[in-house]
């Protein structure tokens, strides 16, 4: 099963990101995970939130242009090899990586989370569970 | 010494220049209504004939003529001969949207070189000089037009067209050019890049510049004079009255000498159409009077600017125009290529972006730049940078391909454009000149 990630266009410019994070903020959204590409120009704030459904109406009436884009996320044990072995399951199964990024999960103590964007969320999904690797349900999110 | 490459002409008195305008306008008058229908659909309309005609003080009873005419009878529904008269097309810079074509016969070329050297004289050219032409050569008039000119004085020619800075100045200096023709941009960056390289206006032969094709400021012309240690002289033309040489500066430096005895030149409030006096400001328009395959008549140029009459120092009779002061429609002229905001706008609407944008035009070092604001839209948003980045480039092509000018694209956060009473600020120039 894949997540929702939330795409937001931001200009790259002082401020830009504060005004996001605010709108945010003050609808109580809370952020499981944030990542960011840039050019010299603007950006693409990448992230998963607790209330998909909430965090986009807000981020819609404040004017912010974002997408919603199917991502795979897997909870990995914190030890040394942890990633190396989700990663040996995307390559057999010959799964292209477009980006990724890891945030530290909140109850589960031992275990990192990585975000994965690829080509076909359903093989990557579908290729981690005949390894016996679990990818979060959207519904897990909230309660990170 | 001033010199003069037609003394007679260039010198004559008033009532002289007066009666070949008279007698050359009346001509074209009857030549435009018999042999262009839609010149004759254009008097028609305002109910007048040819007839009606007989000297300058009628001219004012014709109607205008609008760039608008010329794309509307796109390709050659102006022209007034047949095409085995026309021996050269040239068109306007830039676009195809707004493309328009002209002709000229074999007359019209001898007298379009006469009055390009009747320039190159005014700046003190002789047969004994090698003229560097460093415009673009093709259907744009800059380059053919001076070439002809200095073909025509007897000069030595040297064809250059334009770019790769580097090998012009390396043909300034083994050729031993005299003469430099190009837009002021291109010369003030010729003058940067030679001093760049450790040189000066010493090292290179030039003793003078004749420089069109866009507006600079007195500012400019002391810059590149000092840079390249010669003198900097003005010329105006468009396409479609002939192309470069309609005006030319002479050794006074003060105005353009307008070619009066193959063009009028009026000065009109651009609301109402009124002819205004002399020394007041309003937009050029101009009439041809000699040109045959392409006789346009009361050419509203949309060019803003001044006329003065009086004696000039160097001798010369022909009324003077100043510099255009701006344009009364929204067209700009970024080195040297004319560009609409709707041009701009057409490239973005086909390639998914909104009309939500905005033109930034500076320049820096000597050289015009364009930035063109789009506001990002939920349309063209993905959250694949090289996909974004992949869009952005199209559009820069899409741009360079209408346009014929690069041009840089910066997207910006929707709604961050400002909009002034509902309407935006489509552009904002910061070109000083």
């Amino acid at each position: 099963m894949s997540i929702k990630q939330i795409s937001v266009f931001v200009e790259n410019t002082p401020g830009a990101l504060y005004g996001l994070t605010g709108v945010l903020a003050q609808h109580q959204v809370d952020l499981r995970a944030l990542s960011l590409a840039e050019t010299s120009e603007f950006g693409i704030v990448r992230m998963i939130v607790d209330n998909v459904y909430q965090a986009t109406t807000v981020l819609k009436d404040a004017g912010y242009v974002h997408s919603l884009t199917p991502v795979v996320g897997v909870a990995i044990p914190d030890v040394p090899g942890g990633l190396n072995r989700v990663l040996q399951v995307l390559t057999d199964a010959k799964v292209n990586i477009e980006y990724m990024y890891a945030f530290l999960g909140g109850k589960n103590v031992n275990h990192a989370y990585m975000i994965f964007r690829v080509a076909d969320e359903a093989a990557a999904t579908a290729a981690l569970a005949a390894r016996g690797i679990q990818t979060l349900e959207q519904d897990a999110i909230a309660s990170l | 010494m001033e010199r003069y490459y037609q003394p007679e002409i260039e010198c004559a008195s008033r009532e002289q220049i007066r009666a070949w305008q008279d007698e050359r306008l009346v001509k074209q008058v009857r030549h435009a209504y018999d042999h262009v229908p839609y010149y004759k659909k254009l008097m028609d309309d305002k109910g007048v004939k040819p007839e009606d005609i007989q000297s300058v003080d009628d001219l004012y009873k014709l109607p205008f003529t609008y760039k608008k005419d010329l794309r509307d009878t796109y390709p050659y529904g102006l022209f007034a001969v047949p095409m085995k008269d026309v021996v050269r097309l040239h068109a306007s810079s830039g676009t195809t949207g707004k493309q328009i074509v002209v002709g000229y016969t074999r007359e019209d070329l001898d007298i379009w070189d006469d009055i390009v050297a009747r320039q190159l004289v005014a700046v003190g050219a002789t047969e004994e000089d090698k003229v560097h032409i460093s415009y673009g050569y093709g259907l744009f008039t800059g380059g053919l037009g001076l070439h002809g000119g200095a073909t025509k004085l007897g000069a030595t020619v040297i064809p250059v067209s334009s770019g790769n800075t580097q090998r012009q100045i390396t043909i300034l200096r083994d050729f031993g050019s005299t003469v430099l023709c190009c837009t002021p941009s291109y010369a003030a960056f010729i003058g940067e890049t030679l001093h760049e390289m450790g040189l000066t206006g010493k090292d290179i032969p030039l003793k003078a510049g004749i420089f069109g094709a866009e507006a600079w400021s007195e500012e400019m012309r002391k810059d590149i004079e000092e840079k390249l240690g010669i003198k900097a002289y003005d010329i105006y033309g468009l396409t479609e009255i002939m192309g470069p040489g309609v005006a030319y500066e002479c050794s006074a430096q003060q105005g353009m000498h307008v070619n009066e005895d193959h063009f009028i030149i009026e000065i009109i409030d651009p609301e109402t159409g009124e002819v205004l006096p002399e020394g007041q400001q309003g937009e050029i328009v101009f009439s041809c009077i000699t040109r045959q395959a392409f006789p346009l008549l009361r050419y509203r140029t949309r060019d803003i600017g001044v006329i003065h009459r009086g004696t000039c120092s160097c001798g010369r009779t022909f009324v003077k125009m100043s510099k255009p002061m701006g344009r009364s429609d929204d067209m700009l002229i970024i080195r040297g290529v004319n560009v609409f905001p709707s041009q701009i706008e057409t490239v973005l609407l086909n390639h998914g972006y909104s009309a939500n944008y905005q033109i930034i035009v500076d320049r820096v070092k000597s050289t015009d730049t364009l930035e063109v604001q789009v506001e990002m839209t939920p349309e063209m948003f993905t959250d694949n940078m090289g996909e974004i980045e992949r869009r952005q480039r199209e559009l820069v092509e899409g741009m360079r391909s209408l346009l014929g000018l690069a041009a840089k694209v910066k997207l910006v956060a929707p709604k961050s454009i400002v909009r002034s009473e509902g309407k935006a600020v489509r552009v904002i120039d910061k070109r000083k000149i």
